[in-house]
């Protein structure tokens, strides 16, 4: 073999292994769960192999799946505005300070280390009957017995915001980071207000890290049913709730296959959409 | 230039946001040395008795057994698999390079949720049914592009011109990978690792579908403990997790600072 022949074959060979882990893991198992999802689950328990519609007329018709994959998808709405709001101003601070820029970047990545399920379950501890909170207003007086805040929509979106305002302040911190000031100064001089340049210079040039974090808010907001589970009540269900019902409760997994796909196939959507208009390379620049 | 009204506001709102971010975190530290039985205010006193009774409890010593084991094999396995390709990547020019990393970032790109399905009903169809070995090759296959993205941002930064002098002075270039590649490369090998292991660590979304019945890891101890109400015994668990998982990598980053201060002499 010739020499450029071994050069060019190398990278193949530290690919593969990569490569391999990834189709066999992830793509052949979605392929198969595209299958799967045709097959019929009988009364017996067995699956009965085939090209039946049934799950699927059942998971795009039934109102019931229908009604929660909509709430769902405003559940992450509300969420990644609620995450845009609170975190474009904390990431303007901390892109435009001098002193603490340090510190305030390792606090901002700081939750990224704390463990999901406990700073889901930490909100217990202030909004619970004996919280916190509750203790605090008893103890001023302004109520006799303790509210119940917990278990509901709001303290699921609560959940979900503390969970993804980090990703939201990182990416669009990263984007504000890459702009020019230079810019910001030429439209001072040239008469704008700080408010104006802000509004015309800014804001436009930063909205990739915006679409980005807001991306990833919605994607992993929409996938999650471990903060409904903490955090709602029984009627919160998202619909990842539905899959897990699906696959480990009820053990129907024909079902619990295209309840997945229908997921995938609207988040997918999104990244794609996305991906079409503005690259992943913003994406990977605030993970990375 | 920067003082004003307006960017008050802004560094209230920024100081409200941290404290939103950081507090019911430190409630949790806080509540977790209360003497109270209670997992939950008033403070009564002072105690470490809920961590002594920590690690008097089978169930999460085990927990942790099996959180440890699984997420050292992961990122043994991810880090392994990310540094080859990351090599490639960053190393040659390989044609369709950006499709490839595309493929590799997938798994972080497919909800996990959907993942978890997919694998778990695929590997059961070949006969592999929930086991310690499900459970690591899911945790393998989302670790390995947070390993790719971190390692590879490191590697760019490494300059071939050592490595090509290395080989102009007759090292071999087994003799230079181990030499000189894979000592520079060290500190983001360690990155990837620690990343894959904490990620792992963490899992919880994944690991519900994964793990065989009677098998817990931490975060999924904690959540069957969270079925009955909040005990002390969570925060207790929950802080020691902290340490763990945010001690880990500021220890690390200590480290990799202090070996390229050495190397840097």
């Amino acid at each position: 073999m010739s020499v450029e022949a071994r050069e060019a074959r190398q990278p193949w060979i530290l690919l593969s292994p990569a490569l391999g882990a990834v189709t066999l893991l992830l793509f052949v198992p979605l392929l198969f769960i595209l299958v799967y999802s045709f097959w019929l689950r009988t009364a017996t328990g067995a699956d009965l192999a085939g090209f039946y519609l049934d799950n699927w007329q059942e998971a795009l018709s039934d109102p019931f799946y229908r009604d929660i994959l909509l709430g769902t998808l405003r559940i992450a709405a509300i969420t990644t505005l609620v995450c845009a709001l609170m975190g474009y101003p904390a990431a303007y601070f901390i892109a435009r300070s001098r002193g603490n820029k340090a510190i305030l970047l390792l606090l901002l990545m700081l939750p990224f280390w704390i463990s999901y399920i406990i700073r889901t379950m930490s909100w217990i501890n202030i909004l619970g009957v004996s919280g916190g909170l509750n203790t605090f207003l008893i103890a001023v007086g302004l109520v006799d017995e303790p509210i119940q805040m917990l278990y509901n929509q709001t303290t699921v979106i609560l959940g979900l915001v503390h969970f993804l305002l980090p990703f939201m302040v990182l990416n669009i911190y990263v984007s504000l980071e890459g702009i020019d000031t230079n810019l910001e100064d030429a439209a001072n001089s040239l008469g704008a207000t700080r408010w104006q340049s802000f509004l015309q210079v800014t804001l436009p040039l930063s909205l990739p890290g915006l679409a980005a974090g807001g991306l990833l808010c919605f994607v992993l907001g929409a996938g999650t049913y471990i903060t409904p589970l903490v955090l709602g009540g029984p009627r919160d269900a998202m619909f990842a709730n539905l899959v897990f019902e699906a696959i480990i409760t009820q053990l129907n997994w024909p079902l619990g296959s295209a309840l997945s796909l229908m997921l995938l196939v609207v988040l997918g959507a999104l990244v794609l959409i996305y991906n079409r208009y503005l690259g992943m390379a913003q994406l990977m620049k605030g993970l990375g | 230039m920067m003082g004003g009204l307006g960017w008050n506001l802004i560094r209230g709102w920024t100081l409200l946001v941290y404290v939103f971010m950081f507090l019911p975190v430190a409630v949790v530290v806080l509540l977790s040395f209360n003497a109270s039985q209670f997992g939950s205010f008033p403070m009564t006193g002072f105690s470490f008795r809920w961590f002594i009774e920590l690690t008097q409890n089978d169930a999460i010593l085990r927990a942790f057994r099996t959180s440890i084991i699984l997420g050292l094999l992961t990122a043994l396995i991810s880090t392994t698999l990310g540094v080859l390709a990351s090599l490639a990547l960053v190393r040659y020019r390989v044609p369709g390079a950006n499709v490839i990393s595309t493929l590799l970032i997938a798994p972080i790109l497919v909800p996990e949720v959907v993942l978890a399905v997919a694998l778990l009903l695929f590997l059961n169809f070949l006969s592999i049914n929930k086991s310690f070995a499900l459970l690591l090759a899911g945790h393998v296959i989302f670790t390995l592009p947070f390993v790719i993205l971190v390692v590879q941002a490191r590697l760019v930064s490494i300059k071939r011109d050592v490595e090509e002098a290395a080989l102009s002075l007759g090292a071999n270039p087994v003799q230079t990978f181990f030499q000189i590649t894979l000592p520079l490369m060290l500190p983001a090998v360690l990155a990837g690792a620690l990343f894959a292991f904490t990620i792992s660590f963490d899992d919880i979304t994944g690991t519900l579908f994964w793990k065989p019945g009677g098998v817990e890891t931490v975060p999924t101890q904690i959540f069957a403990m969270l079925r009955n109400s909040i005990s002390p015994e969570i925060n207790a668990l929950g802080t020691v997790m902290i340490v763990m998982t945010v001690g880990l990598p500021l220890l690390g980053a200590a480290i990799a600072r202090q070996m390229a201060r050495k190397s840097g002499t």
